[in-house]
Parts: structure tokens; C-alpha cells; sequence
């Protein structure tokens, strides 16, 4: 075990590189993910008013 | 011909003019992207005087001499010629007699290169250390080549 | 024209595109998820050491897939980037724009990766040759890509400009790739290459191998993810955005 994480005197070059890789390809989905939420909050917001607006005119013809 | 034929037209001889341009670029550049002379190069003179520069070759076997401290020196060698380094410093884990190596320095006035830095220079060969063994002993290199 | 045809251009059309991606991104996020696993379990524990390089070569079951990915990125931009410049297609310059992040993300890690395996092997953290500099420039490119884009409030200027800048950079790929055979350098040349094979044990590059389709399919599952954010940004004053079950009215 001790062996495995020494990697034969290597380990900070071979778990500072490991180490690099996986915090960014866990950073990079999180970072999707969070865009996704945003740009559905944005876009739902922007449909919502847009609708409020649509049913404002209407209801001006009377 | 249509607009989409006439962009796609456009694209490619703009590529292909980029390519030539590019081309024409490293060609002037020539040799000064490469990152090292050669010993053959060093001694035809066509290495830098009087002015840093970096020689790469491989380590001459039975070349290696450790001096007094941190003193060491060796021969590197292109196969078509050799010139003498020395070197005080430590020296990376994979320096080794017939292995590549590029030294940082200067050439002095007797001819041996005095380097500031070494660098070991390693192949492309990936292998376990019982295969390294077995060319080893039927006399080949790992690169596949004699010894 | 033939009824059996496929019309590509239908996917063409972000309306289209969109379902479509949501319904891939899953399959290639598994595909990539086993892929890394078997990767990993192969390359730290099936895998042997190296003669000469020890426990430390293992860092090529990263760097050569990341710096792998970081010029295929680019290529398949570029591909996108004429495809949007000749047919003038909106989804064309979304995906140069989905790609653009990741090729950023692999290409500093071809870079950090290599970092860390230079400085115990060659003796040094970072040389000027010809390799690493124009990998370099690479991400600068990538980040140039960014930068300009987001710079420019029409998307589809922004598009167009952009198209141009990655398809002037694409001359850098044949230049990384050649690069240790052209000129002296530091960096090793090619352990495999399509024409003389492979210069690595069988099992290290079956590992090695593993992890780039790993890496490859982890790129298109998330480039399939961000494009349909993208597409959701640049579309959102279309009808079948609003009428999206995500959208909440």
C-alpha cells in the first residue's frame, strides 16, 4: 500500500499529475452543470415575462 | 457557382497560402528551432562562439570521470564526432553512459565544452525491466539496434 | 431525390440538434466512466514498471491522451469552423464553441502532466524546444478562441471572426506533431505512430490506449452537454425553447 503511493520515489511528479487530471475533469462537468441551471433560470425568466407582457396587451383590447 | 462553392474555394487557397507562408517561416528559422547542436556541428563551428549555447548527443561510454565535489566529466558524441564536457552540479537521475543528454554552456578556449546545466535526454522506448534484460542479452538495444 | 436519403442538414437546425444531444451525453458519460476506470486499474496495476523510468512513466497513461485530445480538439474545431464559414450554419459555430474549453482544459494538462514528468526525468520542469513551445502556443490559442468570441456581442460575427482565428492556428497541429522530427528537441519522439507502430510493452500502450478513448469519450459527452446550454443561450427568443418541459413558465 505504502509502495502503491510512493511509486518507486515518483509520487509527486505521478500523483501531481493524477491529481491535476481528475480535480479538472470533476471541476469541468460541476462547471456544465452549473451553467445549465443558470441558463435555464435566465431563460425561464426571460420566457415568464415575456408571456406577462403577452397577456398585459391582450388584456388592453377591450 | 454558388456562394457556399465560392467561400469553400476561398478557405482552401487561404489554407494553402497560410501553409506556404508557414512553410517559408521555418524554413528561414531553419535551425534555430532546434534545441541543440550537434558534436559534429561544434566542431565544424557552426556552434556559437563565445556565447551560450546547448550541445546534445549521447554520452560516450567509459567516459564518465567524477572529480573532486561535484566535478564531472564526460564525451558526447553524434557517432561522427565527439566533444569533451565538464560539468559541477548534480546530474539527473537518468544520466547515464550511452544514453542522449543536452548540456547548457559555453565552448572554452581549449575545446571543452563547460556546461552550466545538463539535461538527460531519454527515447521513446516503454518496456518492463525483464525485456530490457533480454535484449540486453542477446546483444541488441532497446531501440532495436546492436549494442 | 431519393426518399431513402438521410438529411443531414436536419440535425443542422439547433431544434434538432438539441434532443439529440441530451440523448447521447449519457451514453458517452458511461462509456467514458468505464473507460477511465479500466484505464486506471490497468495502467497502475496491470501495467509494468519501466526499465528505466520506473514507477514514474505512469504518467504517460495522462499526459500523451490529454496532449492526444488537445490536438484532435482543435482539428475537429477547425472542421466545425469551415463548416460554419462555407453552409453559414448556426450549429456549426456552437460546436467550435462547446469544443473550445475542453481542448483548453487538455491542453494545459498535456502541459502540467508533462511539467511534472520533465523535471524528474529530463532535470528540468520546462524547456523552450520545439514540442512544448508550440503546444504552448496551442493554449494560447484555445484561450484566444475564448476570448475573442466572448468579446464579440453578435454571435454570429463572433462566429465568423473566430472561424478565421482557428482555421489560421490549425498550421500549429502538424507543427506539434512533426515538431520532434523536424528540429532538435528536448522531447522524445513518438512512442507510437500509425506508420511505424509502437516502441511501447503491449500492455502499457493497450493501457495508454484505454484512456484516450476514455478521454475521447469524456470530450464528447461533455461537449454534447455544454452545446445544448449554448444552443439554450443563443436560441432563447425561439418558439421551441419556451415550449421546452425544462423551461419553467
Amino acid at each position: 500500500m505504502k509502495e502503491f503511493f510512493n511509486m518507486g520515489g515518483y509520487a509527486l511528479y505521478v500523483w501531481g499529475s493524477f491529481g491535476m487530471t481528475a480535480l479538472c475533469m470533476i471541476a469541468e462537468p460541476i462547471l456544465v452543470r452549473h451553467r445549465r441551471k443558470i441558463t435555464l433560470q435566465r431563460v425561464s425568466r426571460l420566457v415568464r415575462s415575456k408571456t406577462a407582457k403577452q397577456s398585459t396587451n391582450s388584456s388592453g383590447d377591450m | 457557382m454558388k456562394a457556399r462553392q465560392k467561400r469553400l474555394i476561398f478557405i482552401l487557397v487561404g489554407l494553402a497560402i497560410l501553409g506556404l507562408a508557414t512553410w517559408l517561416v521555418f524554413n528561414a528559422l531553419g535551425n534555430n528551432m532546434s534545441y541543440f547542436y550537434s558534436p559534429t556541428e561544434v566542431v565544424q563551428k557552426k556552434a556559437p562562439e563565445n556565447h551560450v549555447f546547448r550541445l546534445g548527443g549521447m554520452v560516450v561510454n567509459d567516459s564518465v570521470q567524477r572529480g573532486k565535489e561535484l566535478t564531472v566529466r564526460f564525451a558526447v558524441t553524434d557517432t561522427a564526432n565527439v566533444v569533451n564536457v565538464e560539468y559541477t552540479g548534480i546530474l539527473p537521475d537518468l544520466f547515464e553512459e550511452g544514453q542522449g543528454v543536452i548540456a547548457q554552456g559555453k565552448l572554452a578556449d581549449s575545446g571543452i565544452f563547460v556546461a552550466s546545466e545538463v539535461l538527460a535526454k531519454h527515447d521513446e522506448n516503454y518496456m518492463p525491466p525483464e525485456v530490457a534484460d533480454a535484449l540486453k542479452k542477446a546483444g541488441m538495444k532497446p531501440g532495436g539496434g546492436k549494442q | 431525390m431519393s426518399s431513402n436519403r438521410i438529411n443531414w442538414f436536419k440535425y443542422s437546425s439547433p431544434a434538432t440538434f438539441y434532443p439529440l444531444a441530451g440523448k447521447l451525453a449519457p451514453w458517452f458519460t458511461a462509456i467514458a466512466v468505464i473507460l477511465i476506470m479500466v484505464g486506471l486499474y490497468m495502467g497502475f496495476f496491470v501495467a509494468p514498471t519501466d526499465y528505466k523510468q520506473g514507477e514514474g512513466y505512469r504518467i504517460i497513461f495522462v499526459h500523451v491522451p490529454a496532449s492526444w485530445m488537445s490536438m484532435f480538439i482543435y482539428l475537429v474545431m477547425a472542421f466545425w469552423a469551415a463548416m460554419g464559414l462555407v453552409f453559414n450554419t448556426r450549429m456549426s459555430g456552437m460546436m467550435v464553441q462547446s469544443l473550445a474549453p475542453t481542448g483548453a482544459m487538455f491542453t494545459f494538462l498535456a502541459l502540467w502532466t508533462g511539467a511534472f514528468w520533465g523535471k524528474p526525468m529530463w532535470g528540468t520542469w520546462w524547456v523552450w524546444d520545439a514540442r512544448l513551445t508550440s503546444e504552448l502556443i496551442l493554449f494560447f490559442l484555445y484561450i484566444g478562441y475564448i476570448a475573442l468570441h466572448s468579446s464579440i456581442d453578435d454571435n454570429r460575427r463572433a462566429d465568423r471572426a473566430t472561424a478565421i482565428l482557428v482555421l489560421v492556428g490549425v498550421v500549429n497541429i502538424p507543427i506539434i506533431y512533426y515538431s520532434v522530427q523536424w528540429w532538435n528537441t528536448l522531447h522524445q519522439g513518438a512512442s507510437v505512430s500509425v506508420k511505424s507502430g509502437s516502441s511501447m510493452a503491449s500492455v502499457m500502450l493497450i493501457s495508454m490506449l484505454i484512456m484516450a478513448f476514455a478521454f475521447w469519450a469524456y470530450t464528447i459527452a461533455i461537449s454534447l452537454a455544454r452545446v445544448r446550454s449554448i444552443i439554450l443561450e443563443r436560441e432563447r427568443d425561439k418558439q421551441w425553447v419556451s415550449e421546452l418541459p425544462e423551461i419553467k413558465q
